[in-house]
């Protein structure tokens, strides 16, 4: 499935939030500080390719799906759809990129506006894109996300629908300007367990159908797993493995990983229950600590993993880490 | 020894639409030692269940029929004031879903532990606030910290202040609504482990509410899966995950993802859980199911005793 064309390229990305302080703080500390959510990433994301992104809460997913879209300004580095740099493209490219890259948001109860219908809700790219011929599109975007038959859903609300539904509509709507490429925010964890499943089937089949490229944003690896062609772990803004999902599950290298793993308990009561490897909880990202980010929490820290921060490098073939003891030899 | 036998609980809401069947002739026993795992859809009568248990359920909700008996006292007929001295908390007690969120933030977490105790125990402010140090290092924090705002503890801290709150009173049962639902995978294994090692430790018996198969196959012994207001398939959780009868629990469990073993390929359950007022006819399930039969669409399936301690309620399977 993995082409060799990349789709996306991401490039050394940073995005940073200006801390805002009193007053008063502000008078004694001539210091801005900053949490930086997206602290220099690098990788690329392949024709027709799932590309996971993993981590746990404030890790900086969500933040990443939005800058590579653009929603919002990154504070440094680029972005390159098809070769183009994203961060460029004026208000023509602009909505041009609109069309061919689309979002798929975590909560269906949320991102679908209560007060459309659902042909309106649909329909809406169509006008903003001027795109005629609205109710075959519609038909259409509504029939490859199983919605079916779509007249039926027309003339409903929000409301009528139960959450994989209204799932499946925002499905709808991302698919119906032939996007070639979808970041899909954690589409199914306020999903009951039963329909996860179906979602996660579907999105599989429009890229195998389609060619789509996904971002898959996730904090649940065994999904990850089930779709995934290549997954990436962000810790604290940073990613600190990147590998073919199968490599990564089986043999994780980066000790954040590996905890990661170990934690994720497995619905078969023979095998090993889950094991918390490591303590505590992510730190402040205000505070970042010096050289390696996880050195706080490593089992196997030493004094290079204070002092210098480690770079994300190629430890077996198509596998990076960033950890200094794994690529030391 | 059984240390809760609930037998064809009926709990029914009333809603301006009509009776909602929350609850429609659930059994279950605990023994003593048990973490029993109660799994289903959202809106499938788990926590309704619990509610009734622990007689907890909102002024629309009432226990319409069945038994209730925690060791040897009749849950539905006590006394309300009884109940609230001697069971409610000091025998029996519950982790809330969402509980750490809940946290009062005007008030010290230690404070409001001490007020816990002290609404069951006639005891002295002092020793409650020695009986709080002690349960904090029995969850693993630091006791020095009692005099700390919920604020000034992370999301992990929060939930292991509110499993001591759950075991201020030394109670027999624990009932646990998903406790880790919302954490983080780091922290959820914390907390499972902690769990795991309390139930050891205590001899706690517990029963865990979750969406989640994978939490049920870390952590208890027992399962019961639910469907629709009835209890479809529960037995010993090896039984349960590796050879379940029912469809509707196939159906979950060939579903469910994991992070070892072999990929499944995914056989989505299609169609949604019915509407509880007006229930389909027949075994509740029949809409969904692929094995559906003319039988399953008109009588409700009983539950039968397919090998010890294994209960399955399907009319296929029970033949």
């Amino acid at each position: 499935m993995s082409h060799e064309e990349s789709i996306v390229e991401i490039d050394d990305l940073k995005m940073w939030f200006p801390v805002r302080t009193g007053f008063l703080q502000s008078l004694l500390s001539k210091e801005q500080l900053y949490v930086k959510a997206v602290d220099g990433v690098t990788f690329d994301i392949k024709k027709g390719e799932i590309f996971g992104l993993a981590g746990e809460s404030g890790c900086g997913k969500t933040t990443m799906g939005r800058v590579i879209l653009r929603l919002i300004e990154a504070t440094g580095g680029k972005v390159r759809f098809k070769g183009e740099d994203v961060f460029t493209f004026g208000k023509r490219e602009m909505k041009e990129f609109r069309r061919r890259a689309q979002i798929i948001y975590q909560d269906p109860y949320e991102s679908l506006d209560p007060r459309m219908s659902i042909f309106d809700f649909v329909a809406e790219p169509l006008i903003v894109h001027k795109i005629g011929n609205e109710k075959e599109l519609v038909v259409d975007a509504l029939e490859r996300a199983e919605l079916t038959p779509p007249q039926e859903f027309f003339h409903r609300f929000p409301h009528e629908l139960s959450g994989g539904q209204r799932q499946r509509v925002a499905i709808a709507r991302a698919m119906i300007l032939n996007p070639e490429f979808i970041v899909a925010d954690e589409p199914v964890s306020m999903l009951d367990v039963s329909i996860r499943s179906s979602i996660l089937d579907l999105m599989v089949r429009l890229r195998d159908e389609l060619d789509i490229s996904y971002l898959y944003i996730t904090h649940d690896l065994a999904t990850a797993r089930q779709v995934c062609d290549r997954i990436g772990i962000l810790y604290l803004g940073k990613l600190v493995e990147e590998a073919p999902i199968d490599a990564l599950v089986d043999n994780p290298l980066h000790p954040y990983t590996q905890a990661l793993i170990a934690a994720v308990p497995v619905p078969d009561p023979t095998v090993e229950k889950s094991k918390a490897i490591i303590k505590g909880e992510i730190p402040n990202p205000i505070n970042l600590p010096p050289g390696c980010r996880f050195h706080t929490r490593c089992l196997y820290a030493e004094e290079i993993c204070m002092k210098k921060e480690p770079k994300l490098i190629e430890a077996k073939k198509d596998h990076r880490a960033a950890c200094h003891i794994v690529t030391r030899k | 020894m059984v240390l809760l036998d609930v037998e064809n609980l009926r709990t029914y809401f009333e809603t301006r639409g009509g009776f909602v069947k929350a609850v429609d002739g659930v059994s279950l026993q605990i023994e003593k030692g048990d973490a029993l795992g109660l799994a289903g859809e959202s809106g499938c009568g788990k926590t309704t269940t619990v509610l009734s248990i622990m007689r907890l359920l909102p002024f629309n909700g009432r226990v319409l029929g069945g038994k209730i008996l925690f060791d040897g006292v009749d849950m539905i007929k006590i006394d309300e004031e009884k109940l609230r001295q001697e069971i409610r908390w000091k025998r029996m007690s519950m982790i809330f879903q969402g509980a750490m969120n809940a946290l009062n933030p005007v008030f010290r977490v230690g404070d409001q532990i001490i007020q816990a105790i002290r609404v069951h125990e006639g005891i002295t402010k002092e020793s409650a606030s020695k009986r709080v140090e002690e349960l904090f290092s029995l969850v693993g924090i630091d006791p020095d910290r009692t005099r700390d705002y919920p604020h000034e503890f992370s999301g992990g801290m929060k939930q292991r202040a509110i499993i001591a709150m759950s075991l201020a009173c030394n109670p027999d049962l624990v009932i646990a609504d998903e406790p880790v639902t919302a954490l983080d995978v780091i922290v959820q294994a914390q907390i499972l482990e902690l769990m795991r090692d309390l139930r050891e430790k205590l001899g706690l018996s517990m029963i865990m509410i979750t969406h989640d198969l994978s939490v049920i196959a870390d952590i208890c012994n027992k399962a019961a899966i639910m469907y629709a207001g009835k209890i479809v398939e529960q037995g010993d959780i090896v039984t349960i995950f590796k050879h379940p009868e029912h469809p509707y629990s196939q159906g979950l469990l060939t579903n469910y993802p994991s992070i070892k073993g072999e990929k499944k390929k995914f056989a989505p359950i299609s169609g949604r859980p019915p509407n509880l007022i007006s229930p389909p006819p027949g075994c509740r399930f029949h809409p969904r199911c692929p094995y559906a039969d003319e039988i399953c669409r008109r009588e409700d399936p009983e539950t039968v005793e397919m090998k010890r301690g294994h209960y399955v309620a399907c009319h296929m399977k029970n033949r």
